[in-house]
């Protein structure tokens, strides 16, 4: 209904505007992020590029886009088919298969909290630049929707609607896509995660089981998993440093990473941390999806890791496979790790379709 | 507008004027600070990175993978004796080059100070999550081993006793002796450095800070890596070794 009339006001600006020059300028609503107090204490203030602000129309518009299919060559896969907001936005699947059913390498990711990966090196390996950059690719990509932005910027442009949805959010019905990844990037800017029950704790808001409390001992101490040099701790909940890492998974590699990006063989078999927020939603696990569970993962830290050139130095005692930590211990590092969902993240009605 | 441009001329006229009546008033002054490392006698930047090519005092091969160090209370002293802050805190990170050249302005006079900083923070600054630029580059200490923030992450690898590779975490942090976790004892191992001389003339001056990385292996205790390689940050005689080590690692 809002849109309707903001159509219809629109209309009328524009067919006034040549009769007067004192005609206030249409402008979209603009938004500022809510930060939730946990961020706000721990973190910097996230960056928002000043080509790109963030508005209501902008955001509505990305989320349009964001769930229709109308991006894939055959209309059949949205972002969301592959980013799912039950999943946290991402799959189930090991690798998503693409509109043509050819398979990818890669795990798909989950999206939130992206605003605050300040170095805006996207994807595992670090290959796409910007939201708005990363949002070229996947429209194009062979093994996903398979289309050409020509196209694409065609069918948007024939459409009943889209034209005057750019309208508002961008001043504009000459539909091009460096505006269709911009009102996508502005949309993923406003997925955050913040409610786990670990992000109550922090706030005092609830306890912890004496497993989960050991359980993220378990993470912090040095001496047994040691996860918090690249995954983040209660001062960093964002759960990752968002940097490069060799976790041991390989002996040698199939996937350089992001050797494959820099052309640097140090960085071969190197990938960007995950966020360990809603593990519960996003499995499998890692960059090809290898592992399907928690249990999986963590025995791959604690007595699977593989030896090569390029294994992170914080990885310890390779020869026995890792620090083998008790099965007490195990346990309560995945009852710690279950902590980071945020059920509310999931449910969250804005960002359903 | 145009008043206001010759208002802005006569009085920069005035202050240039004024400029040679006296060395002590302080004028805003562009301080630059330049971190740079070397072993021994050569310089070592990331691209010398990931590869076996040190040999500590010890005989040790190593490499480096990550060197990332905090400063703080970086402090000029004039001779006459008033100090004049720099900056609160600096994290040099020999991987990301925009970390290793600082320059800030700041209100001081022409003349000769000694220049100083705190490697790691004191107690009274190292606050458990305070920092959000530092909690975002993951440097923090868990609770566990007394919260706070990590002096340096020094991490590499080097060549054992049996002949194989292994990763070595030379992390300095707050010593801690955490045998009975309800009772940490904890020991500020954070430590002042003098570098010495600086003049700052025509309102400015460039420092150069260099780190020999040997140093940390080598004086007063000679470093073993096959006995002290990971896991040190609960290790409190450990800690107690770095920091000596640390005190003659800078120079200017
Ligand atoms: C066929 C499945 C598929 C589709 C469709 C898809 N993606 Fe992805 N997405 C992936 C995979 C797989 C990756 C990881 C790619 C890699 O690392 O090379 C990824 C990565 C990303 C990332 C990087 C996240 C991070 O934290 O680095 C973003 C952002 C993203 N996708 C957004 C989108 C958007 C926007 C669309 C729609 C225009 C889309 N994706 C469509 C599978 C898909
Ligand atoms: C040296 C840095 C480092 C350390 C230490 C580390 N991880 Fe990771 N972790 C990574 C990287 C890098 C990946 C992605 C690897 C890939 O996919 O190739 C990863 C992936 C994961 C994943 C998969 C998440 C997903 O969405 O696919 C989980 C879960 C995980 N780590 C948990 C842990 C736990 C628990 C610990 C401590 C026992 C730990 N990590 C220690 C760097 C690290």
């Amino acid at each position: 209904m809002k849109k309707w009339l903001h159509i219809c006001f629109l209309l009328i600006f524009i067919s006034c505007s040549s009769g007067s020059d004192q005609q206030e300028e249409y402008i979209p609503i603009p938004v500022s992020l809510e930060v939730p107090i946990l961020f706000q204490q721990k973190l910097i203030a996230p960056l928002i590029p000043a080509d790109n602000p963030l508005t209501e129309e902008g955001i509505a518009l990305g989320k349009k886009l964001f769930f229709d299919t109308i991006l894939s060559k055959d209309n059949t896969q949205s972002c969301a088919t592959c980013h799912n907001p039950e999943n946290s936005f991402t799959d189930t699947d090991q690798f998503s298969d693409g509109i043509d059913g050819i398979r990818g390498t890669r795990n798909s990711m989950p999206l939130f909290n992206l605003v605050w990966n300040f170095d805006e090196r996207f994807t595992w390996d670090g290959k796409e630049f910007s939201l708005e950059k990363q949002a070229f690719e996947p429209v194009s990509n062979p093994i996903e929707m398979h289309s050409n932005w020509i196209d694409v910027e065609k069918k948007l442009q024939n459409h009943p609607e889209y034209p005057s949805l750019f309208q508002l959010a961008f001043k504009t019905v000459a539909i091009d896509s460096a505006l269709v990844v911009k009102a996508i990037a502005q949309f993923e800017r406003t997925l955050i995660s913040a409610n786990s029950k670990f992000d109550k704790y922090l706030l005092g808001q609830v306890e912890l089981t004496d497993n989960e409390l050991n359980g993220f001992n378990v993470f912090m101490d040095e001496t047994k998993g040691d996860c918090f040099h690249c995954h983040g701790s209660n001062n960093n909940p964002l759960w990752t440093d968002n940097k490069f890492h060799n976790n041991g998974l390989d002996a040698t590699f199939t996937d350089l990473g992001l050797g494959g990006v820099t052309g640097d063989t140090n960085d071969n078999g190197k990938f960007r941390s995950p966020s360990l927020r809603n593990l519960a939603f996003t499995a499998p696990y890692m960059h090809d999806g290898r592992f399907l569970t928690i249990d999986e993962v963590i025995n791959h830290y604690s007595e699977g890791l593989q030896n090569s050139e390029t294994i992170d130095p914080l990885m310890k005692k390779i020869d026995q496979g890792g620090v083998n930590l008790t099965s007490q211990d195990k346990a309560d590092l995945k009852a710690f790790l279950l902590s980071l969902s945020d059920y509310d993240f999931i449910n969250n009605p804005k960002f359903q379709q | 507008m145009k008043k206001l441009i010759t208002l802005f001329l006569g009085l920069s006229i005035a202050f240039t004027s004024c400029s040679s009546d006296s060395d002590v008033a302080p004028k805003e002054t562009t301080i630059n600070i330049n971190f740079t490392h070397n072993w021994e006698e050569d310089s070592v930047t990331k691209d010398d990175f990931n590869n076996i090519k040190f040999t500590n005092e010890h005989g040790e091969e190593l490499s480096i993978e990550r060197l990332r160090y905090l400063v703080s209370n970086i402090y000029l002293t004039h001779t006459s004796g008033s100090s004049y802050k720099v900056e609160d805190y600096l994290l040099v990170d020999v991987n990301d080059e925009e970390t290793l050249s600082y320059t800030t302005n700041t209100l001081l006079p022409n003349g000769t100070y000694n220049f100083s900083f705190r490697f790691g923070f004191s107690d009274e600054n190292n606050i458990d999550g305070e920092y959000p630029d530092l909690n975002i580059a993951s440097f923090e200490v868990p609770m566990i081993m007394g919260g706070g923030y990590h002096y340096m992450q020094f991490d590499g690898k080097f060549i054992d006793m049996n002949d194989t590779t292994v990763g070595f975490n030379y992390h300095a942090i707050r010593a801690v002796d955490n045998t009975d976790p309800d009772n940490l004892i904890l020991k500020d191992t954070s430590f002042s450095v003098t570098l010495g001389e600086v003049i700052v003339k025509d309102n400015s001056a460039t420092i150069n800070v260099k780190m020999n990385i040997a140093e940390w292996f080598k004086n007063p205790n000679e470093w073993d890596l096959n006995v002290l390689n990971q896991m040190l940050m609960p290790n409190y005689e450990a800690q107690l070794l770095m920091n000596a080590n640390g005190k003659s690692v800078f120079s200017l």
